[in-house]
């Protein structure tokens, strides 16, 4: 068991709700960015002097930008019915970490500035003044959301506390308040392409070293394209895919069943990242620059069609808002929705009948899945609403024998995070992270029980990291958690493919 | 006429006046705030009949509500529905003729009323007893409830016990649209109904009574997912394009 500086939650076998007890996440803190990091986003370097002006000044443009902030400011009545659905209250006990309580730590200054009744009886309702004490807990409690939505789900008025926390972060930022972790790795993408600043010959490398894995295991030449110009599908995926465990078995997986589909693909140094921290800060300009890079290398690779590798939030603002941010996409081929995501592709490939599984490989398993909280509430897959669970779920059943849902208030729209998304992954963040994590890794302790599941397939990278670092504190192993396409990878029947060779000559020329 | 009479009077256009515009603003303010990106909760109906139908269902049976918190759901959903009723019971105030529907619901509206302060009493007794609404209760959630109760017992009240003259109250109103109101009862109970409901008015547009019209307007529940199909984009957004 990892060794932690904190108090582990005890795993129960029923969901029960903590009793409300403040303040004990207060001190939890990410890392302030420091100025070389806010820089290249285009935010102050650091607390500006009349920061208090200028963050309500942000606030009021917020609000005149965005109607999801202002209706939610304005319609919360106070029902409760958040209160025990966000994990991070569930694991943490603390009353700011219920979706209304964080809420009101920007609704409090909203109704003080912008509403009759709040600047006539501040008291009366709950309205106080923007103080150091106020933006100190804003930088606290907003970076214990994870934006997963689940309050969301079960708000009488569509609430979403993502929405808050995302305009909470961008008002910090934009008082040279910023969060390490995110803002970093953005600058990351800007620079050098990808959240984890692989530059394009060690990502060449990497894939070189995949084709020549997959060969000795297999016996078949699979291949892992780059910059190859004039393919037909631009596969975009987070960065983690590239080396991190289980990441990369899923890499590995995509590879085959573009092989077995028969299509040219390529992987773009250029948009070598499918995440989109952008979207984790609020920040629509930087989200959208983040975008246009995926723009960018689908041009100049003139491919036809994109496809989306395993993340969850980077589904949200591929599937959501990538036509927003970087389209119109009428340059591609329009027989094709974009961008797919490559479960979809998988999906399809299968009702075509046109991949072959080896279901016993997968025998040493037996699986459950966790829907993606991004994945699941603010995105789909395929034509029907909810095809975003039943893809991922009939991929598992295709390729694996052994498959049992975890407890139906867990998963589909009412799945729990896993603790470590909306740019918390981040290890000043580990407390929360294990604490968020309890109401999933508890759902899975209990199917593990009774049903003997030994793994949890999961299509994020966060969650993939996430449950990689965090299990081992509950007491489960770290590679519990799988990725789909390793599944896919274990199970596919491959076959050979003479005319990849040629295939690979004509577009070298082309380039 | 008199003083009491003349005070009613103004009180009542004010508060129309103060509803009808406080609203009107808040919702030309939420129809006139962008929505840049597509964030409905998913899974989400992909036309428009089915966001309408999606729509219908929250308002007429709390549907995230009834998933959220089972005794939150019954009793925010028996006061709404009792008010509902209340409210049409009272039209035959307002309107002469009276319509057919009006008149074929008095009698539920009476049963209304009970149930409105039967969920209200069950709404405000949460707020003490459950330790997480009461945390976030403010005074305001508080009073809001109070004065909802108040209206309502004392509605009962001049039903049951302590009678008015319906007729002149009626007249009153009437007799408001022209600009000629007539003798108002002095009955206490029924000059602090009325008291109550125009202060209920007055506060509706600054207060969380906001929520009836914000749930129409909350992107979550009301946008089509459909953002591969078709580009949406806001007109700022849509300037940063052309820089």
């Amino acid at each position: 068991m990892a060794k932690a500086t904190f108090e582990v939650p005890e795993l129960s076998q029923y969901l029960d709700v903590p009793p409300v007890t403040p303040q004990t996440m207060a001190h939890s803190l990410p890392f302030v960015a420091k100025p070389e990091i806010q820089a290249p986003l285009g935010f102050p370097g650091e607390l500006v002097d009349d920061w208090q002006e200028k963050a309500l000044d942000k606030m009021g443009e917020l609000l005149g930008k965005y109607r999801s902030l202002r209706v939610y400011l304005d319609s919360c009545v106070k029902c409760g019915s958040c209160t025990d659905k966000c994990h991070y209250y569930l694991g943490t006990k603390d009353p700011k970490n219920m979706p209304v309580g964080r809420q009101d730590l920007m609704r409090k200054v909203y109704r003080r500035y912008f509403t009759l009744a709040g600047k006539l009886f501040p008291r009366l309702v709950g309205a106080e003044d923007f103080t150091k004490e106020v933006l100190d807990d804003w930088y606290s409690y907003y970076h214990q959301c994870s934006q997963c939505r689940r309050c969301s789900v079960f708000c009488p008025y569509g609430i979403d506390t993502a929405e808050i926390s995302m305009a909470a972060r961008e008002i910090m930022d934009s008082i040279g308040v910023g969060q390490k972790y995110c803002n970093e790795i953005i600058g990351k993408v800007y620079k050098i392409g990808n959240n984890l600043g692989l530059p394009g010959p060690a990502l060449r490398d990497t894939l070189e070293g995949l084709e020549e894995d997959v060969l000795d295991d297999t016996g078949v030449a699979v291949r892992y394209p780059i910059d190859q110009v004039g393919a037909e599908i631009l596969l975009v995926t987070p960065s983690a895919d590239f080396f991190a465990e289980p990441h990369v078995d899923g890499l590995i997986g995509y590879g085959k069943v573009f092989h077995e589909a028969g299509v040219s693909w390529t992987l773009s140094s250029h948009a070598s990242e499918a995440a989109n921290f952008g979207m984790f800060i609020g920040s629509y300009e930087n989200m959208r620059r983040v975008a246009q890079r995926i723009r960018e290398a689908a041009i100049q690779l003139k491919v036809k069609r994109i496809v989306f590798g395993e993340c969850g939030h980077a589904w949200r603002v591929a599937y959501s808002f990538l036509n927003t941010l970087a389209g119109p996409w009428d340059f591609l081929d329009p027989r094709y929705p974009v961008p797919q995501h490559i479960c979809e592709f998988t999906y399809n490939l299968i009702q075509e009948g046109k991949l072959t599984f080896d279901k016993g490989e997968n025998d040493d398993k037996v699986l459950t899945y966790h829907d993606s909280c991004n994945v699941a509430r603010a995105s789909r897959m395929g034509n029907t609403p909810g095809g975003q669970f039943e893809i991922p779920r009939a991929i598992i059943r295709a390729t694996c024998n052994h498959f049992y849902d975890m407890d139906e208030d867990t998963i589909r729209d009412r799945t729990f995070c896993c603790g470590g998304g909306g740019g918390l992954l981040t290890d000043d963040l580990m407390e929360l992270r294990v604490k968020g994590a309890k109401p999933r890794v508890e759902a899975l302790n209990n199917v593990m029980q009774e049903k003997g599941v030994t793994h949890m397939a999961a299509i994020c990278a966060i969650c993939k990291s996430q449950f990689t670092k965090v299990l081992p504190y509950y007491g489960m192993e770290m590679d519990q958690i799988v990725s789909l396409h390793q599944l896919v990878s274990n199970a596919i029947v491959l076959t050979e493919r003479d005319e990849e060779e040629d295939d690979e000559e004509d577009a070298e020329e082309a380039a | 006429m008199s003083f009491l009479t003349m005070v009613y009077a103004y009180l009542y256009y004010f508060a129309a006046f103060v509803l009808l515009a406080g609203v009107t603003f808040k919702v030309v303010q939420y129809a006139r705030t962008p929505a840049p990106l597509k964030i409905p909760t998913t899974p989400a109906p992909t036309t428009r009949s089915g966001v309408v139908f999606r729509m219908t269902r929250e308002v007429v049976l709390f549907e995230s509500l009834f998933r959220g918190n089972k005794w939150t759901w019954i009793f925010g959903w028996i006061f709404h529905f009792g008010l509902f009723l209340v409210t049409l019971r009272h039209l035959r105030y307002f309107i002469e003729p009276v319509w057919l529907p009006i008149e074929l619901v008095q009698p539920f509206g009476i049963y209304g009323g009970m149930a409105m302060v039967v969920g209200l009493v069950g709404l405000w007794s949460r707020r003490f007893f459950v330790d997480r609404v009461r945390y976030i209760s403010s005074p305001s959630d508080h009073l809001i409830l109070a004065l909802l109760i108040a209206i309502g017992c004392s509605g009962l009240l001049m039903k049951f016990v302590f009678h008015t003259d319906v007729v002149a109250v009626k007249s009153f109103f009437i007799g408001l649209y022209s600009f000629d109101p007539q003798p108002l009862p002095h009955d206490p109970l029924l000059l602090l109904h009325l008291f109550l409901v125009a202060t209920l008015m007055i506060v509706f547009p600054y207060s969380k009574l906001l929520h009836a019209p914000g749930l129409f307007f909350s992107p979550s529940r009301n946008q089509v997912d459909n953002p591969r199909e078709h580009r949406h984009i806001a007109p700022w957004a849509k300037r940063l394009e052309q820089e």
